[in-house]
């Protein structure tokens, strides 16, 4: 054949590398990126994958070698963090179908489990992943005492820590009542009790936290926004200062 | 008169001592004060009386802090990083190292290392007018010493064994990300969550238990007062306790072998919350009271017909 027409799939690349060239794109991907030039393996190229992106850019370009060993951390804050994204994703997802009212608040959650599209999937993702959660925090703070890296120069980071875990707890326990089923009412009441021992504001603290003198519509509405909004919020911003500090401190502690 | 560090003055000998060829120990001798001064060839440039030394007199250990490569991209290798400023004499004679640019040195710590061992050198840069009082004729220039680049920049940070973390680091996390969701998949698929009859005010379940991550405090409710167990645990050793932990900790040494008391302490806690917890799950029956769950079943509702295999 001495057909010089291109043909379609000439036509295809010719379009594909103009797309690529063109200032939209140019505009988007920052200078380096291997989107751009392409990916092949070289120091700079793994320096670039890094640096031209807003989440891996959490991590430094280079980070000690004993430190990426999984024996080291088991990736525990890592995990704790990806499972606040899982949780925040299925929680959105949750919300839609969800009136925080005593009156719609159980049969919503019943619906879940019955009328909508994968609504048991995510519920029971979101309750499992809040328990796992929990754990992972708890376990990571573990870790990170038995490595002692809550050493000079890291101290502040253990506080920041140790108000992460307790957000966590909050976060899980305002969810708690939230089904307005049995399991829920009663062990927020016993939860919210323990809070009325505190000396002299007792009274004033567990009047505060449920909205009345017991659990009631107004409680559920008090602790929706709490574990939607609030706490959420909240533990976002403790989360950025201990990623911060993580880097500022020096990455994460030296080998025993 | 600043310290001298000992490197610092013996190095400056030596180049003395190869300069006007005479043995390192007399010149060391000298400049310490302790020998006769240095018969000086006459067939050599030093003209005037100034100690050779005069230059290192004035450095001021001049840091260069060779940081963690976090953000510096790997083509910046500055030169500049790996030469450093003497600082200004005020005397006539002026030494300072060619430079580019202040050091600022945010540079790649391998790359800094590159450039070391070499000499670098130093001629004034004003010779043209001679300072007031100067007769003619006399060199207001000349040879000071010779200083190696290692000895000004005085590198305090050890190079660190590190590897990119692209791919090293996010292949394994990218790994545990979808193993804890494949995890939660499967749990949320084989464990449905509970979802007992609407609450109701006016018919207290027996037992009512607190989530499984409070059922610890709420046994030690059982066995203390509330003031102790509700208020004092939790807020002393719970918050402010653990929060004081590194202030209260003053030993530096990260090797378990030397943090005997800390494991057993930290352990203590988690064995006692764990059985705490424990119990308060699986051994509280009817009003609290002690049960055995394989004689009178499990009385916690999350745990409560779990399992469904559809």
């Amino acid at each position: 054949m001495t057909d010089t027409k291109p043909g379609i799939s000439d036509k295809i690349k010719e379009t594909n590398e103009k797309l690529w060239k063109s200032q939209v794109v140019e505009s988007i991907l920052r200078p380096g990126s291997p989107f751009k030039s392409g990916y092949s393996d070289s120091p700079r190229n793994r320096s670039y994958v890094v640096m031209n992106n807003v989440l891996y850019h959490l991590h430094p370009v280079k980070i000690k070698r004993h430190g990426v060993k999984l024996s080291y951390t088991l990736c525990l804050g890592g995990l704790s963090f990806f499972l606040f994204i899982l949780l925040t994703i299925t929680g959105i997802f949750l919300m839609f179908y969800y009136t925080p009212t005593a009156e719609l608040a159980y049969a919503d959650t019943a619906a879940l489990s019955t009328d909508v599209a994968f609504g048991s999937l995510v519920r029971n993702m979101h309750r499992w992943g809040a328990h796992l959660m929990v754990l992972s925090v708890f376990l990571h703070m573990s870790r990170v005492f038995y490595h002692g890296a809550y050493k000079p120069p890291r101290e502040f980071n253990w506080i920041v820590g140790v108000v992460l875990l307790l957000l966590t707890l909050l976060l899980s326990f305002s969810g708690y009542l939230l089904p307005w089923d049995q399991l829920a009412l009663w062990a927020v009441t016993v939860g919210s009790n323990m809070a009325g021992f505190v000396p002299v504001i007792g009274a004033q603290v567990k009047f505060g936290l449920l909205a009345g003198v017991e659990v009631s519509s107004a409680t559920l509405l008090r602790f929706y926004v709490l574990h939607v909004l609030a706490f959420p919020f909240i533990i976002v911003i403790f989360m950025a200062v201990h990623f911060w500090r993580v880097r500022k401190d020096g990455g994460i502690s030296g080998p025993l | 008169m600043v310290e001298i560090p000992e490197s610092l003055l013996r190095r400056s000998a030596e180049a003395k001592a190869k300069a006007l060829g005479v043995p390192v120990e007399q010149v060391l001798a000298e400049m310490k004060g302790e020998g006769p001064p240095v018969d000086v060839p006459e067939s050599e440039a030093v003209a005037e009386e100034t100690p050779v030394v005069e230059v290192e007199d004035h450095v001021d250990e001049p840091e260069v802090e060779v940081s963690p490569a976090e953000e510096s991209a790997p083509a910046e290798e500055s030169p500049a990083a790996m030469v450093a400023e003497v600082p200004e004499i005020q005397d006539t004679a002026v030494a300072t190292v060619v430079e580019d640019e202040p050091p600022t040195s945010d540079a790649d710590s391998n790359g800094s290392e590159g450039g070391n061992g070499k000499v670098a050198g130093l001629v004034s840069p004003r010779p043209t007018v001679p300072p007031t009082g100067t007769p003619e004729g006399v060199r207001t220039q000349r040879l000071l010493t010779v200083v190696k680049a290692r000895a000004i920049q005085n590198v305090k940070a050890e190079p660190i064994d590190k590897v990119n973390t692209w791919p090293h680091l996010m292949l394994i996390e990218f790994g545990a990300l979808l193993a804890i969701t494949g995890l939660l998949v499967i749990m949320a698929v084989i464990i449905h969550s509970p979802l007992l009859d609407p609450a109701n005010f006016n018919a207290t379940p027996n037992p009512s238990k607190a989530p499984w991550y409070f059922l610890g405090l709420q046994e030690l409710l059982s066995y203390f007062d509330p003031q102790i167990a509700g208020v004092m645990v939790p807020t002393f050793t719970g918050m402010i306790g653990f929060m004081m932990v590194p202030y209260l900790d003053r030993n530096p040494s990260t090797r378990p072998s030397d943090r005997k008391f800390a494991i057993v302490a930290f352990s203590f806690f988690i064995a006692g919350s764990a059985t705490l917890t424990i119990i308060g799950v699986l051994f509280r029956g009817k009003g609290f009271n002690w049960s055995y769950p394989w004689k009178d079943g499990i009385f916690f509702d999350d745990l409560k017909d779990w399992v469904h295999f559809e």
